[in-house]
């Protein structure tokens, strides 16, 4: 169970850099974008093939994130020099890119179990700083010492990427040309009489979105030890179901806020699911009917709670209304 | 400043929905001239707007700002020389940005988008001023969402952020129209006194004639795609409502009188 558990964690805080991809072009530029079933896979198979063939993890990692960047220019092009439908433009290049996945990658799925990948050299080194036995230590002392987690490497390391990757993005989306990609989701009209390139603003935001979605993918395809043509499936959802719940529980009012948020709501999906698994006429085909139904229950979460607020306060106004009625008969 | 020559703007070519926007307009504005626009519905105003602004290429005939064809050149590149703002209070800013972040996109007009911060406390404290002029009490809500400003709060943001880093060509289009009189005589009040003080080149487009009179060096109206009256200087000073109405009366009567002419 705790392990399980922990195992959703380290996958959560990965996903977590797809969502933020996710978040980019479904929050900021107003963007439907489904490149990412594509582009997930595009980074796996990129590192996948790399690793492979002997790269090292690091560079056959960054290369994901640039093949990621590329797939983005593209549904950013077809979408604003060839004026297709957003939704259409993603679903045109996720398709091209199930087949050109299927070319990088030779075969449809790659193990990695027995190479050398970024997460084992990660903990490779860890294991020599004894930093496991400290954490350990603690967690027996707390009485949790029945079952301890093979390496916190991997949990940490992907915390500090995510986070990095996190406020990056707040700090870029701070800038001259963030600014204009936010404004470009938000009022595009009003931009471009600012003298922005709107559609520049566009592929620029789609390529970065699919740069983290693709080395999410990377490292997904080295946490769980292989590359397979299949794993991008429902992966948009996964990425919206992260940014809702985010957004329900934690808040959007800010950039930062609305950033961290995503990397909660991508913790507690998976947190969920994992849980729900686990129950016992639930099975792993049930996952997709499960994030269905996380997704539904975060969509109506505001609605209820902000209609229950909403009456609240109309109530507690119409009693002042009517003790201040009441009072000024009483003062006659 | 301003130089429009024989442009023709033709939408729906060779449909039974054919419409001639624009014909053979000509139309000069000189430096810090302020232009009022007046004329029908559908008359071709916001068309000639936005062919000024490069939202819309003529068909024929050519535009030059300062002296520079910009024909050619595609809106978000000529955007660098014109200020605009729109009918609808919504369309001239982000609502889920910050009335500081409206600012540095409006600052960012003139020059190429960096990586820099775009509220740096420098820019900060040059909103804040310029805020300030509009005695709305906005410059102490700078870190609000824009959404949440009323129509004509957002009208007058919208106007400053046009304005403020001044532009060779200023467009207002009917910038007025949506908001309740108080407001709009606030809005347009504002509007005078900053063309005034940055002696902008401005075209603005109004349906209510005394805003036309009152405000601006010379009036023009348009009807069917062309401009029927032009008054500038001496002429522009004399003219009240009464005197407008009568003229345009005329106009369209000769043209009547023309039309049945040529059909007979
Ligand atoms: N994009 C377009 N496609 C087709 N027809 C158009 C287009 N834009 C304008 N028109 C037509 O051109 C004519 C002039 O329109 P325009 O919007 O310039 O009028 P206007 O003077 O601004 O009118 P209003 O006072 O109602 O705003 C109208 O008949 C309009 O239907
Ligand atoms: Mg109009």
């Amino acid at each position: 169970m705790f392990t399980a558990v922990f195992n959703s964690f380290e996958s959560g805080m990965i996903y977590a850099i797809m969502a933020l991809g996710v978040y980019l072009t479904f929050r900021i530029l107003d963007f439907p974008d489904l490149t990412v079933e594509g582009s997930f896979v595009t980074g796996a198979s990129v590192a996948a093939i790399m690793i492979v063939n002997g790269y090292s993890p690091i560079i056959a990692t960054l290369a994901a994130l640039g093949a990621g960047f590329l797939a983005g220019i593209l549904t950013g092009l077809l979408h604003t020099k060839g004026k297709v439908n957003p939704l259409l433009s993603g679903i045109l290049v996720m398709i091209a890119l199930y087949s050109i996945n299927l070319r990088i990658m030779g075969t449809s799925n790659i193990p990695l179990l027995s190479q050398k990948t970024l997460l084992t050299n990660i903990q490779d080194a860890w294991a020599k700083t004894g930093i496991d036995d400290v954490l350990n230590g603690l967690l027996t002392a707390i009485g949790l010492g029945d079952s301890l987690p093979k390496t916190w490497s991997i949990l940490l390391m992907m915390l500090v990427i995510t986070v990095l990757i996190q406020v990056g993005m707040s700090v870029f989306l701070k800038t001259e040309i963030g600014l204009a990609i936010r404004a470009t989701g938000d009022n595009e009209a009003m931009v471009k009489s600012f003298s922005a390139h709107t559609g520049n603003m566009k592929v620029l935001g789609l390529a970065i979105s699919n740069a983290l979605v693709a080395f999410s993918g990377a490292l997904i395809a080295q946490y769980n030890g292989f590359s397979d043509i299949g794993m991008g499936i429902g992966m948009i959802v996964i990425g919206l179901a992260s940014v809702i719940i985010g957004e329900a529980i934690f808040g959007a009012k800010t950039i930062v806020r609305a950033t961290l948020a995503v990397i909660g709501g991508s913790l507690i999906y998976h947190f969920v699911v994992t849980l729900a698994l686990r129950v016992d006429f639930l099975q792993t085909g049930d996952v997709k009917l499960i994030t269905a139904l996380i997704v539904i229950g975060a969509l109506l979460l505001p609605l209820i709670t902000e209609g229950r607020k909403v009456k609240a306060r109309k109530k507690k106004r119409l009693m002042e209304l009517q003790f201040d009625h009441k009072s000024l008969e009483e003062g006659k | 400043m301003l130089h429009l020559n024989g442009i023709y703007k033709v939408f729906n070519e060779g449909t039974p929905d054919e419409k001639l926007a624009l014909q053979n307009l000509q139309l000069q504005l000189k430096k810090g001239e302020f232009v009022t626009v007046i004329g029908s519905n559908g008359a071709g105003k916001s068309t000639l707007m936005n062919m000024v602004s490069g939202k819309i290429l003529p068909d024929a005939g050519e535009v030059l700002i300062d002296g520079q064809k910009v024909s050619g050149v595609e809106e978000h590149q000529r955007a660098k020389l014109i200020g605009r703002v729109f009918q609808d209070p919504m369309a001239g800013t982000a609502p889920h940005m910050t009335i500081e972040e409206n600012m540095a996109i409006a600052y960012g007009r003139t020059n190429r988008r960096g990586l820099r911060f775009g509220v740096t406390n420098k820019r900060k404290a040059f909103f804040k001023e310029s805020l300030e002029t509009l005695h709305l009490g906005l410059e102490n809500r700078m870190t609000a969402k824009v959404g949440l400003l009323s129509g004509g709060e957002r009208q007058a943001l919208s106007l400053l952020m046009a304005t403020f880093t001044n532009p060779k060509i200023l467009l207002l289009d009917e910038h007025t129209a949506a908001l309740d009189p108080s407001r709009a005589e606030l809005v347009t009040q504002l509007t005078k006194e900053i063309v005034e003080q940055s002696k902008l080149t401005t075209l603005m487009v109004t349906h209510n004639m005394q805003q036309a009179i009152d405000l601006g060096d010379s009036l023009i109206m348009m009807d069917k795609g062309q401009i029927i009256f032009e008054a500038r200087g001496e002429e522009k000073r004399a003219l009240t409502v009464e005197k407008l109405l009568n003229e345009f009366q005329r106009i369209k009567g000769e043209k009547m009188n023309n039309d049945r002419a040529v059909l007979a």
